[in-house]
C-alpha cells in the first residue's frame, strides 16, 4: 500500500516543479518596466481610493462556520455508508444510528434557517 | 531497492507522463474548444487564423503568456502572490492521478540497464498513476486545498476588485463542498467502498449509478459546477461586476496558471461524474472488456475519453444556456436546496437498500437498481412537480400572464 | 524505509510548526499551519490510518484552516507587525515551552520494556499483548473490506455514544455560531 502514494509524492514533485518552471520561464522571457500607473491595484482607470484592507461582513465567518460543522457530518457518514454495505446484519442499528444523528443536527439546521443566518442580504 | 520495486516505480513514472501530458495538452485545446463550442452556439466561426481552423491558437495562447509583461502590483504581499498561482495550479493537476482511466493492462519486463541494474514486472497494470485504497477521498480532500489558491490571490494583490472575487469564490467553494460530499455518500452506500476501482467493478456487474442515484448525480455535477467556478456559478470572476475577479491584478503566465487550473478542474468533476456515475472505463452491454489485454484497454480509454469530454460538452453547453445567478440566489440555492435534498436522500437511499435487501431480500444488484431508479422516479415528481409546483419544468413560456 | 519516511515528515512537522509561530504577518502563518497538517496526515497513512490521513486534509487544512483565514480577513490583521514584543510577554512564553517540553523529554527515560510493563498495568489499556493482536486485526480488517470499512465496525458499534454524542455537539457549534454572529436580530 504505501507503494501507491510513493506514486502520489512523485507527481506532487513533478507538478511543483512544472510550476516553478512555468512561473521561472514566463519571470526570465518577459520585458519589466514597471511605471507608477502600471503597480497600482485596478479600479477601471479611476484614480485609487483608500486601501482594499478592510473588515468584511461577518457573514463569511458564519458560512465557514456552518460549513466545518455539516462537512464534519458528511465526513461521519462516509465510514457509516461503507459499514451499511458490509455489517449486513446491524443495517436496522446503522439507520436508527444516523436517523439519529442527523435528527439532532436537523434541529441546528431549523434554528440556523429561522434565526436567518441562510439569508444574504 | 528491489528490481520488482524498480519496476513499478518505471510504471509509475511512464504512467504520471503520460497522464500529465494528456491533462495539460487537453488543456490547452480545451480552450480552444471552448471557443468554438461558443462561437457555434452564437452562430460565428471562433478562432480561425492561426493554423488551419485556428489549431494552433493555444500554442499561440501559450507563447504569448510567456513573453508577456509580469505586474506586480506596489501594494501586493509578494510572496504569497506569488504563491497563489502554484496554490491553485498543485492541488488541480494532481486530482487526475487516481481516476482509472482504462482497463488493466497486462504487462510483463524484465531488462537490466548499466548502472540502474534489473527491472522486473509481470502482471496486470491498473490503468491509474496511484491507485490509492482512499479512493476518491483523495479528490475530496486535495479539491478542498483549491480554495486557498483563490483566496490568498484574492487577499493579497491588495486591490479591491481581486478581494471581493476571491472572498465570494471562497465562501462559494465551501459552501457547495457540502453538497458534494453528501453526494458521493450514497455511491458508497451501494459500492460498500471508496475506491474507483470497487466503484466501476460494481457498475460493471450492476446498473450505471446514474439510473439507481440520479439525484446524487445531480447533486454531484451541480456542485461540481459551483467547485470550478463555471457559468452559472461564476460570481467569483463575473466579469460585469468584478473586472476578472480574484485574478484582477494577475498577467502572464501567473494568470495563465489560474486558467490550467480552472480547466483541469472541469475535466477532472467530468471524469469523476464519468467513474463515479457511468461506469468509467466500462462499455456497456458487453463482458468483452473485463478480460484484460491490449485492445480492450485502448477500447475502454476511448470509452472513458468519451464519456468524460461529453460531460465537458455539457458543462460549456450551459455556459451559453443560463444566465449568471445572483449571489443570495446562489447561496440559498447552496444552503436551503442542496443541503437538505443530499441529507433527505442519503437517508433515502440508506432505508431503501435495507428495505429491499434485508426485508425483500432482494439480491440482484440489477433488480435493486431498477427499483431505486423507481424510488428517484417519485421523489423528482414529487420535487419538481408537488413542492415546486412545476415551475422549473414548466419553464416561463407556459406561464397564464405570457399569453396575452 | 518506512522509518527515513518518517523522519522527513516529523522534521517537515516540526519545521512548520516552528515557522507558524515565528511568522510576523497572520496568513503566512496560517499557510505554514496548513503545511505542518500535511506532514501530519503523512504520519497517519505510515501508520496506516489511511482514512484519519484523508479526513486530516480534509476537514483540517480544507476546512477548519480556512475559518482561520476568514477570520484573519475578516478581523483585519494584515498588518505585519505584532504587539508581542516586551521581554515578559518572551520570557513567559519560553516559561510555558519549558514546561511543555519537559514531559515530552521525560519520555526519554521509559524504555520499551518499562513501557510495556506500566501499560499492561494500568487498568484502561490492558496487556499490551492483547492491544498488538488487536492492531495485526485491525490490519487484516481494512485489507478486507477496505480502509473505511473497517472503521465503521468499532464506530458504530463500540463507540455508539460517543458518536451519537458528537452530533450534539456539532449542534452546539452550529447554534454557537450563529448566537455569536447575529446577536443584534
Amino acid at each position: 500500500m504505501p507503494r501507491d502514494y510513493s506514486a502520489i509524492i512523485i507527481l506532487g514533485l513533478f507538478v511543483i516543479a512544472n510550476g516553478i518552471l512555468m512561473i521561472g520561464a514566463s519571470h526570465l522571457l518577459s520585458a519589466t518596466r514597471r511605471t507608477a500607473t502600471k503597480i497600482a491595484p485596478y479600479e477601471s482607470g479611476m484614480p485609487v481610493l483608500g486601501s482594499a484592507r478592510e473588515r468584511f461582513s461577518v457573514k463569511f465567518y458564519l458560512v465557514a462556520m456552518l460549513f466545518i460543522v455539516f462537512d464534519i457530518e458528511a465526513v461521519f457518514m462516509i465510514p457509516w455508508a461503507a459499514g451499511f454495505r458490509q455489517l449486513e446484519g446491524m443495517r436496522g442499528l446503522l439507520l436508527i444510528e444516523m436517523l439519529v444523528f442527523v435528527g439532532i443536527l436537523a434541529i441546528g439546521y431549523i434554528y440556523v434557517w429561522k434565526r436567518g443566518a441562510l439569508e444574504w442580504d | 531497492m528491489t528490481p520488482e520495486l524498480k519496476g513499478f516505480i518505471v510504471l509509475t513514472v511512464v504512467k504520471m507522463l503520460v497522464v500529465f501530458t494528456i491533462t495539460l495538452v487537453g488543456v490547452a485545446l480545451l480552450t480552444l474548444l471552448e471557443r468554438k463550442v461558443s462561437a457555434w452556439m452564437q452562430n460565428r466561426r471562433g478562432p480561425n487564423r492561426v493554423g488551419y481552423a485556428g489549431l494552433l491558437q493555444p500554442a499561440a495562447d501559450g507563447l504569448k503568456n510567456i513573453i508577456k509583461e509580469e505586474t506586480l502590483p506596489d501594494e501586493a504581499n509578494k510572496i504569497l502572490f506569488m504563491l497563489a498561482p502554484l496554490l491553485s495550479f498543485v492541488p488541480a493537476l494532481m486530482l487526475a492521478a487516481v481516476i482509472p482511466f482504462a482497463a488493466p493492462l497486462p504487462v510483463a519486463f524484465d531488462f537490466s540497464l548499466p548502472v540502474l541494474g534489473r527491472f522486473v514486472h509481470d502482471g496486470l497494470v491498473p490503468m491509474v498513476v496511484a491507485d490509492l485504497p482512499v479512493g476518491f477521498l483523495f479528490v475530496l480532500a486535495i479539491s478542498s486545498l483549491g480554495v486557498y489558491g483563490i483566496a490568498l490571490a484574492g487577499w493579497s494583490s491588495n486591490s479591491k476588485y481581486s478581494l471581493l472575487g476571491g472572498l465570494r469564490a471562497s465562501a462559494q467553494m465551501v459552501s457547495y463542498e457540502v453538497p458534494l460530499g453528501l453526494s458521493i455518500i450514497p455511491v458508497i452506500l451501494l459500492s460498500g467502498n471508496v475506491s474507483f476501482g470497487a466503484i466501476i467493478t460494481e457498475q460493471q456487474t450492476g446498473l450505471w449509478y446514474v439510473l439507481p442515484l440520479f439525484f446524487a448525480f445531480f447533486l454531484f455535477f451541480v456542485s461540481g459546477f459551483a467547485e470550478t467556478n463555471r457559468l452559472p456559478f461564476d460570481m467569483p470572476e463575473a466579469e460585469s461586476e468584478l473586472i476578472a475577479g480574484y485574478h484582477t491584478e494577475y498577467s502572464a503566465m501567473k494568470f495563465s496558471m489560474f486558467f490550467i487550473a480552472e480547466y483541469a478542474n472541469i475535466v477532472t468533476v467530468a471524469a469523476m461524474t464519468a467513474a463515479l456515475f457511468f461506469g468509467g472505463w466500462d462499455i456497456p452491454f458487453t463482458r468483452w472488456d473485463q478480460t484484460p489485454g491490449l485492445p480492450q484497454t485502448l477500447a475502454s480509454g476511448l470509452f472513458m475519453f468519451g464519456k468524460t469530454m461529453s460531460f465537458v460538452f455539457v458543462v460549456m453547453w450551459v455556459r451559453w444556456t443560463l444566465p449568471r445567478f445572483r449571489y443570495d440566489q446562489l447561496m440559498s440555492l447552496g444552503w436551503k436546496f442542496m443541503l437538505p435534498l443530499g441529507l433527505v436522500y442519503v437517508m433515502l437511499i440508506g432505508s431503501a437498500v435495507w428495505l429491499i435487501e434485508n426485508m425483500l431480500g432482494v439480491g440482484s444488484p440489477v433488480t435493486r437498481g431498477f427499483l431505486l431508479f423507481g424510488l428517484n422516479l417519485g421523489l423528482g415528481y414529487l420535487i419538481f412537480f408537488i413542492i415546486d409546483r412545476g415551475h422549473v419544468v414548466r419553464g416561463s413560456t407556459a406561464r397564464p400572464e405570457a399569453v396575452h | 524505509m518506512t522509518e527515513i519516511v518518517f523522519y522527513i515528515l516529523g522534521a517537515a512537522a516540526v519545521i512548520s510548526g516552528i515557522a507558524c509561530i515565528l511568522q510576523r504577518n497572520p496568513v503566512s502563518a496560517a499557510l505554514w499551519l496548513v503545511a505542518a497538517m500535511f506532514a501530519l496526515a503523512g504520519i497517519y497513512v505510515l501508520l496506516n490510518a489511511q482514512f484519519i490521513g484523508a479526513i486530516q486534509v480534509l476537514v483540517y487544512a480544507g476546512a477548519i484552516m480556512v475559518l482561520f483565514l476568514f477570520v484573519i480577513m475578516l478581523l483585519n490583521l494584515g498588518r505585519e507587525t505584532s504587539d508581542i514584543r516586551r521581554w515578559p510577554a518572551l520570557m513567559a512564553g519560553a516559561a510555558i515551552a519549558a514546561g511543555l517540553a519537559a514531559p515530552l523529554l521525560a519520555l526519554r527515560l521509559y524504555s520499551p520494556a518499562r513501557l510495556a510493563s506500566e501499560v499492561s498495568g494500568s487498568p484502561v489499556f490492558g496487556d499490551p499483548g492483547a492491544v498488538l493482536s488487536q492492531g495485526a486485526a485491525a490490519q487484516g480488517l481494512a485489507e478486507s473490506q477496505g480502509v473505511v470499512g473497517a472503521i465503521a465496525g468499532p464506530l458504530f458499534q463500540t463507540y455508539l455514544v460517543p458518536f451519537e454524542v458528537t452530533s450534539v455537539l456539532l449542534l452546539v457549534a452550529a447554534v454557537g455560531a450563529v448566537v455569536l454572529a447575529k446577536r443584534r436580530l
